[in-house]
């Protein structure tokens, strides 16, 4: 488990605070998918290096994989109830007990991928044997056995990628940090190495924390999700919950962002023929959650109400297993029936909002 | 054979035994100063990339001092630190004259040139490779070792071949405190004598030291750099 408690940091660039992070408090469970979504400039990634203690948080305090409480106090780390300062040595310990990959890989040119993958493990008491079977373990892990002594410029980004991570779980942490680790890749890398979290979260009960701008990443591994905004968490909970029923302003950008329906912003803005309503006509926007029925409704309030439906834009994406979606519609029928339909979606936990009256 | 050359170059001939002399005066300044200089240099380098703002152990107070050491020396001219250091050469050497006595202001006018080389050279190991290296848990000598003398490799290389003939050039002027050389033999028994073929053989000696050097050196760079190229016919 992390517990983040009342994380504060401050850099100062000439001359200027900049406050990164404020005031954030987070709890992650074990063998959690827990993704962190914001602009660049949130201070998600700031946060992450404070978990790792990369970045030396203000104020605030830490545990990671049941420790000792980190109290951060001054730029300073005090450890445990004692409140010793920490020494280079447990600060360097408590690196190797959590795992980290980049947007870039960060991967040493002038190494093959197998040295790579066992930089983390030389000098840590661990014999020639040893290593070689661990690294052989790790290449396996992330199927890359082929590839132990090529160098990281003959390799592809997603091949780059899975380098880093045999690197990152050398040590068999428990824990892995992700910043902005498919970023930088093409869309079929990205699929690969999102499956292999998901199948590493699975297999070795992996705690994930992932950093991204990407919606299509927390949807596709994460169970949690934290919003950020200038610093702050805005938004915070179960993917489906925060993205079915979004309160800020920025997680509704994040959603609409990666839906298509987002697309009728723009018809309506050009005015499109598709969006055009005559009298009579409604142009209204549906949304779904798993608590709707889904389908049934349109069959149902067109046959109930005789209200025509037609489509205009629909779209529907699996969350954690539950569907959620919505669409654009343009409503035709009598004054009365119309709002007799659209006042049984709303009892029926669709969210109804009419775009356009003719 | 020897007809020919006591033909072209008559006076090397005669000061044949000399003219060796010097060759090896200036081959041991050379290898002693720099091999001296290559450890001293490359240590410094390293402080200052470690003791930098934004470096792996920042220390402002420690990096400036020797930040301005650094500059200090480099811009003494060469023949003035020469004389400059004549007390403290002898302290150390015993002798101020003669290769021996050459070797301190050779060190101390190699050494922050060589310093300013390898911190670039450091500096051109991308902060990730540092960045991942520090959330692996490696220790400060872990990372100095491991990855930015290991990375910077090839740019090592040809900041110590730029300081090897800046070196050789320096060496030259040591004569002026009697340490001998090229330089040397070229004033002393070419100019000063009139013996123009003399001073033309030096350049070309000189030529063939520097072109071999750079080749060297260039060889070296070449084969460091992502040896994964090299290493299969595979890659383009």
């Amino acid at each position: 488990m992390i517990e983040i408690k009342n994380l504060s940091k401050t850099f100062t660039l000439k001359g200027q605070n900049i406050d990164a992070v404020r005031d954030v408090s987070l709890t992650i469970q074990d063998g959690d998918v827990y993704g962190v979504i914001g602009y660049s400039g949130a201070g998600k990634s700031t946060l992450v290096r404070c978990i790792n203690l990369l970045e030396t948080p203000d104020s605030g305090s830490l545990r990671v994989n049941d420790s000792d409480l980190i109290t951060f106090e001054n730029g300073k780390l005090l450890y445990g109830a004692s409140r010793t300062p920490m020494k280079e040595k447990q600060l360097n310990a408590m690196r190797r007990s959590i795992g980290m990959i980049f947007q870039h890989f960060n991967l040493l040119d002038r190494s093959t991928v197998f040295d790579n993958v066992a930089y983390p493990l030389k000098y840590s008491g661990m014999n020639r044997k040893e290593i070689k079977d661990r690294v052989h373990e790790m290449l396996q892990l992330v199927d890359l056995t082929d590839k132990r002594d090529a160098y990281p410029s003959q390799l592809s980004g997603g091949q780059k990628q899975r380098v880093a991570i045999a690197r990152a779980l050398a040590n068999h942490p428990k824990i892995l940090l992700s910043d902005e680790a498919t970023s930088a890749l093409d869309p079929d890398a990205t699929e690969s190495i999102l499956a292999l979290l998901r199948h590493l979260n699975e297999k070795l009960g992996l705690t994930i924390i992932a950093i991204t701008h990407e919606m299509a990443v927390i949807k596709s591994i994460c169970r949690h999700v934290a919003v950020m905004e200038d610093g702050r968490v805005v938004e915070e909970g179960n993917v489906y919950d925060v993205f079915a029923h979004p309160k800020q302003d920025i997680t509704k950008h994040f959603v609409a962002s990666a839906s298509a329906l987002n697309r009728v912003d723009k018809l309506l803005h050009d005015d499109s023929p598709l969006v055009q309503v005559q009298p009579g006509e409604l142009l209204v926007k549906l949304l779904f959650s798993r608590d709707s029925v889904g389908d049934s409704v349109i069959s149902q309030i067109s046959r109930d109400f005789n209200v025509s439906i037609n489509i205009v834009l629909a779209s529907v994406e699996v969350l954690e297993g539950s569907p959620l979606g919505g669409m654009i519609a343009i409503f035709k029928g009598t004054e009365e029936n119309m709002h007799g339909a659209l006042d049984w979606m709303k009892a029926h936990h669709v969210e109804v909002e009419v775009l356009r009256r003719g | 054979m020897a007809e020919l050359l006591k033909q072209w170059i008559p006076n090397v001939v005669a000061y044949k035994t000399r003219f060796f002399q010097s060759l090896t005066q200036t081959m041991q300044m050379t290898l002693r100063s720099g091999a001296i200089a290559f450890v001293i240099g490359l240590a410094l380098g390293v402080l200052l990339t470690v003791w930098k703002k934004g470096g792996i152990r920042p220390n402002a107070i420690l990096y400036r001092i020797l930040n301005i050491i650094v500059n200090l020396f480099r811009s003494i001219p060469f023949v003035i630190l020469l004389i400059f250091l004549i007390p403290f050469t002898r302290m150390i050497a015993g002798t101020a004259i003669g290769v021996k006595g050459a070797l301190v202001p050779l060190v101390f006018g190699c050494v922050p040139f060589y310093t300013r080389q390898v911190e670039a050279a450091l500096a051109s190991v991308n902060p990730g490779k540092i960045e991942a290296a520090r959330s692996m848990g490696s220790s400060t000598l872990g990372i100095i070792f491991r990855v930015y003398l290991h990375e910077a490799v090839p740019d090592l290389v040809r900041a110590t071949t730029i300081t090897a003939i800046s070196l050789i050039g320096l060496t030259t002027m040591a004569g002026a405190v009697g340490a001998g050389g090229i330089g040397s033999f070229a004033i002393n028994y070419g100019q000063n004598q009139n013996h123009q073929d003399i001073v033309n053989v030096c350049v070309v000696i000189l030529l063939i030291f520097v072109s071999l050097l750079q080749f060297l050196g260039n060889l070296i760079s070449h084969r460091t750099t992502n040896r994964g190229l090299f290493a299969k016919g595979d890659q383009k």
